[in-house]
C-alpha cells in the first residue's frame, strides 16, 4: 500500500516534469520566434530586450533556459510579466486560485449530490415517467452552454427582475473573499455554482444511471437479491457502491480541469477573478511568463487530482489494491 | 403469517416443493416467447433433484422463477409452485424476500462474479444473516466464521476478511455455499455450482452439497448440464429439453434405462470409461431449437432418430409413466393441471415424453423394469444399430459419414458417467 503510494508520487513528479518541458519548448523554443521580444512586449526598447535576454538566459543553451525558467517559477518565484509592467506572476496566481477553488468546490458539491440523487432515483424507477423526466432534464442541462446560461441568469437576476423580492438579494458581479465576509461570499457564488454545476449534473446523472442499469444485470446484484435484501439496499449498498468506482474517476478528471482553469467561461461571465480568467487574459496579451505559470499551475492540479483519484481507487476498489 | 411456516415441524409426508405446470414466457417484439413450458416436479424433504438440460433449455429460468428473481418487464409466469404449501408464483415481492435467503437459498454458477467485488466475503455473509435475523455484527460474524469452517475453508476467520478476488474459485464457491446456508434454508437451489470450477474442486463441492442433507437437512435442486454430476449426486433427475420436461425419474432407473431418445442420446455421448472405445463418440446432430422456432409437437423431433409421424403435430406429447407401474398418465392440454388415466395398453399413444416411475424409496432399493407398452419412439433393444442421427458430428476426411453406431448399453456402470 505504502509502496503503491510512493510509486504514484514518483509518477506524478515525472509527469509534471514532462508537461513543464513541453510547455517551455512550445512557448520559448519555437524556432524562428524570439521569446525575448515576446516577453518584453511590443515596442520594447533595446535596453529592455537586453535585460530580458540576460535574465532568462536566452543567449545560453536550452537546458539552461529551462532551468532558469523553472527556478524563477518555483524557487525564487520572481517571474514577472513584462506586458503587465512587471507584475509578479506567482502571487497573481495565488490570488486567483482561491476564487476558482471556491467556485469549483461549491459547484462540485452541488453536482455530486444532485447527480447521485437523480441517477439513483432514475435507475430505481427505470422505465417510468420519473426516469424519463429526470433523464430529459439531464439532457437539457448538458445542452445549455454555460456562457449562455450564465448570461441569461445575469439578465434575470441582475437587471430585469433584480428589484423583485425573489432576486433582490443577489449581489453585483464579482467575488467576495470567504475570510472577509462568509455570507457575502456565499451570496456572490451561489448562482455561479448552480450555473457551472448544471451541465455536470446532466452528464453525471446520466452516466450513473447507465452504470447502475448495467450493473443490475450483474451476477452479484442477482446474488444480493437472492439473499433476500430489500431493493433499496441492493441498489445502494451493492449497486451504487460499485458504481462509485466509475463515478470517482470521472469526477477526479473534471474537478481537476475545472480547478486548473477550465471554469473560464463561468468566471468571465460572472466577473470572478479566477485562474481561468487569468489564463484567458494571458493568452490574449500573449503574456508568456503568465501563460507558462498558469499552464504549470493547471497541470499540477490535473496531475495531483489524478493521483488523488488513484489513491481513492485503492480505497474504493480492493481489486486495484492487490494489482499493484 | 404464511411466510413463517414453522421450520421445526414440517408436515413430514408432504413434499417440500411441488411445481405444477410452471410456464415462463418473456415478451419480445409484441409476442410472448415461452421459455419454460409446463414443467412439473416434486421435491421431497432432504431430496436432491437434478435438473438437467442443455444451455437454453430453461433450467436457470425455472430456478429464477421459483425464487421470484425474474423481474424483466412483461414476463408471464403461470402454473403453481407450492413451497411448504405456500404458493410462490405470484407471491408479492415483499413476502418472497422473506423466503429468499432464509427458506430458499441459491448458489450461483460462477463464484467469480457472484460476490460483490468491493466487500469482503465475511461482510457479505454477515449481511445475509443480519437481513433475516436480529443478530449483532459480532454474532453474525461468529456464525459466518463457523459456517466457513464447516464448509472446509481453511483459516475461516482470516478468509472472512478477504475480498472475493483474493480467493480461489473453489474457496469462493465454498463461501457461496456458506452464505446460502447461513440462515439454514430448507431448500437450496444450486445453479450449475460446479461449472466454473476445475474437476478436483468440482468433486469436493459436490461432496459438500451431498453432505448438506445430512448435516443441514436441506433439500437441493441441482441444476446442471453435466450428466456425470447428476449420476453422482441426485436422487431424482428431470431432463429438460427446450423448456419442456423430456423425462423424469429416479436417477438410477433413468440412467439405466433412458426412456426418451434425448436422454439416451445424452447418455450415449458420455465417453465410456471402460469397455471397448467407440470409434467415434456419438453426438446429437443439430442444435436445440430457439424458443420461437420450437416445434409444435415434440421439441426433440427434428433431431430425433426415432421420430415418427405422431410426434410432429401439436400439442407436444404428454408425459407417460413407464417402469413397473405401467399406468400411463396423460396430461390433457385443455386442463393442464389435471392428470387423467389412460388405458395402459394403448399402443397408439405417442410417447415421446416418458416418465419413469417415481418411487418413494431411495433409488438403490428400486428396481424398475422396462416398460412394455411404449409406442414408436422408445429406444430399440440394446445392441440394435442406431439409425442415422446419433452419428458423428465431424466425419474424418475421406471417410463417409458413419451411419450406424452401436449405442453402448446404458448399464449401471455407465450411469456413473465420468467419475469426477
Amino acid at each position: 500500500m505504502m509502496m503503491a503510494l510512493l510509486r504514484r508520487l514518483g509518477q506524478t513528479v515525472f509527469v509534471l516534469f514532462g508537461i513543464s518541458a513541453l510547455v517551455f519548448l512550445v512557448f520559448f523554443a519555437t524556432p524562428g520566434a524570439d521569446p525575448t521580444a515576446r516577453i518584453a512586449g511590443r515596442n520594447a526598447s533595446p535596453q529592455t530586450m537586453e535585460k530580458v535576454r540576460q535574465e532568462y538566459g536566452f543567449n545560453r543553451p536550452l537546458p539552461v533556459q529551462y532551468a532558469t525558467m523553472m527556478k524563477k517559477l518555483f524557487i525564487t518565484q520572481d517571474l514577472a510579466s513584462y506586458v503587465d509592467r512587471g507584475e509578479l506572476v506567482v502571487p497573481e496566481i495565488a490570488r486567483a486560485a482561491p476564487v476558482t477553488v471556491s467556485l469549483v468546490c461549491g459547484a462540485a458539491i452541488i453536482w455530486v449530490v444532485l447527480s447521485i440523487t437523480m441517477g439513483t432515483v432514475a435507475a430505481a424507477m427505470k422505465g417510468t415517467w420519473i426516469d424519463r423526466g429526470l433523464m430529459m432534464l439531464g439532457l437539457v442541462g448538458i445542452s445549455m452552454p454555460v456562457f449562455w446560461l450564465g448570461q441569461v441568469t445575469n439578465l434575470i437576476t441582475q437587471s430585469r427582475y433584480h428589484d423583485t423580492w425573489l432576486f433582490s438579494w443577489v449581489p453585483g458581479l464579482g467575488y467576495v473573499p470567504l475570510t472577509e465576509n462568509p455570507w457575502g461570499w456565499f451570496k456572490a457564488l451561489v448562482i455561479p455554482w448552480v450555473v457551472l454545476a448544471i451541465m455536470f449534473i446532466g452528464i453525471y446523472s446520466r452516466v450513473l444511471r447507465a452504470d447502475l442499469v448495467a450493473l443490475s444485470g450483474e451476477d452479484f446484484m442477482r446474488t444480493a437479491r437472492a439473499k433476500g435484501l430489500s431493493p433499496t439496499r441492493v441498489l445502494l449498498r451493492h449497486g451504487l457502491r460499485t458504481s462509485m468506482i466509475t463515478f470517482v474517476s470521472l469526477f477526479g478528471l473534471d474537478f481537476a480541469q475545472l480547478v486548473g482553469g477550465g471554469a473560464l467561461l463561468t468566471e468571465v461571465v460572472f466577473g470572478l477573478p479566477g485562474v481561468g480568467r487569468l489564463t484567458y487574459q494571458a493568452l490574449t496579451n500573449l503574456d508568456l511568463p503568465l501563460i507558462m505559470a498558469t499552464v504549470m499551475y493547471s497541470a499540477v492540479f490535473v496531475v495531483l487530482a489524478n493521483a488523488v483519484v488513484d489513491i481513492l481507487y485503492l480505497f474504493l476498489d480492493p481489486r486495484v489494491r492487490d494489482a499493484r | 403469517m404464511p411466510a413463517d411456516t414453522p421450520r421445526s415441524n414440517p408436515t413430514s409426508s408432504a413434499p417440500l416443493l411441488v411445481v405444477q405446470d410452471l410456464c415462463v414466457s418473456f415478451p419480445s417484439r409484441g409476442r410472448m416467447i415461452p421459455i419454460v413450458e409446463h414443467v412439473s416436479f416434486t421435491l421431497g424433504e432432504r431430496d436432491i433433484l437434478g435438473l438437467v438440460g442443455e444451455s437454453g433449455s430453461g433450467k436457470s429460468v425455472t430456478a429464477m422463477a421459483l425464487m421470484g428473481l425474474i423481474d424483466s418487464p412483461g414476463v408471464q409466469i403461470t402454473g403453481s409452485a407450492l413451497f411448504r404449501g405456500q404458493e410462490l408464483v405470484g407471491l408479492p415481492q415483499k413476502q418472497l424476500r422473506r423466503l429468499r435467503g432464509r427458506e430458499i437459498a441459491m448458489i450461483f454458477q460462477d463464484p467469480m462474479t457472484a460476490f460483490t467485488p468491493v466487500y469482503t466475503i465475511g461482510w457479505q455473509i454477515d449481511e445475509q444473516i443480519r437481513a433475516h435475523e436480529r443478530l449483532s455484527r459480532k454474532q453474525a460474524r461468529a456464525r459466518t466464521v463457523s459456517l466457513l469452517a464447516e464448509m472446509g475453508v481453511p483459516d475461516p476467520a482470516r478468509t472472512a476478511d478477504r475480498y472475493p478476488h483474493q480467493l480461489s474459485g473453489g474457496l469462493r464457491q465454498r463461501a457461496m455455499i456458506a452464505m446460502a446456508l447461513s440462515c439454514n434454508p430448507s431448500l437450496l437451489i444450486a445453479d450449475e455450482p460446479t461449472t466454473a470450477l476445475d474437476v478436483t474442486v468440482q468433486a469436493q463441492i459436490l461432496e459438500l452439497i451431498r453432505s448438506l442433507r445430512s448435516t443441514y437437512g436441506s433439500s437441493v435442486l441441482l441444476i446442471t448440464h453435466d450428466m456425470g454430476v447428476v449420476a453422482e449426486t441426485c436422487d431424482t433427475t428431470l431432463v429438460l429439453y427446450s423448456g419442456r420436461v423430456a423425462e423424469t425419474g429416479p436417477t438410477e432407473a433413468l440412467f439405466a434405462h433412458p426412456g426418451h431418445p434425448y436422454t439416451a442420446a445424452l447418455l450415449a455421448s458420455i465417453p465410456p470409461l471402460d469397455g471397448p472405445r467407440p470409434h467415434r463418440l456419438p453426438a446429437i446432430a443439430g442444435a436445440p431449437p430457439a424458443p420461437l422456432e420450437r416445434p409444435a409437437g415434440c421439441a426433440f423431433a427434428p433431431r430425433c432418430t426415432y421420430v415418427h409421424a405422431s410426434c410432429l403435430p401439436a400439442p407436444p406429447p404428454p408425459l407417460v409413466p413407464t417402469g413397473s407401474d405401467t399406468m400411463i398418465v396423460q396430461r390433457t392440454v385443455t386442463d393442464t393441471s389435471s392428470l387423467e388415466s389412460v388405458d395402459p395398453t394403448d399402443q397408439t399413444r405417442p410417447c415421446t415424453t416418458t416418465h419413469n416411475t417415481l418411487t418413494e424409496q431411495s433409488f438403490s432399493e428400486t428396481t424398475i423394469s422396462r416398460p412394455t407398452q411404449l409406442s414408436a419412439c422408445v429406444l430399440p433393444a440394446e445392441g440394435t444399430p442406431l439409425p442415422p442421427g446419433l452419428k458423428n458430428t465431424v466425419p474424418a476426411p475421406g471417410e463417409a459419414v458413419t451411419t450406424t453406431q452401436i449405442l453402448s448399453p446404458p448399464t449401471s456402470s455407465a450411469s456413473g458417467g465420468p467419475q469426477l
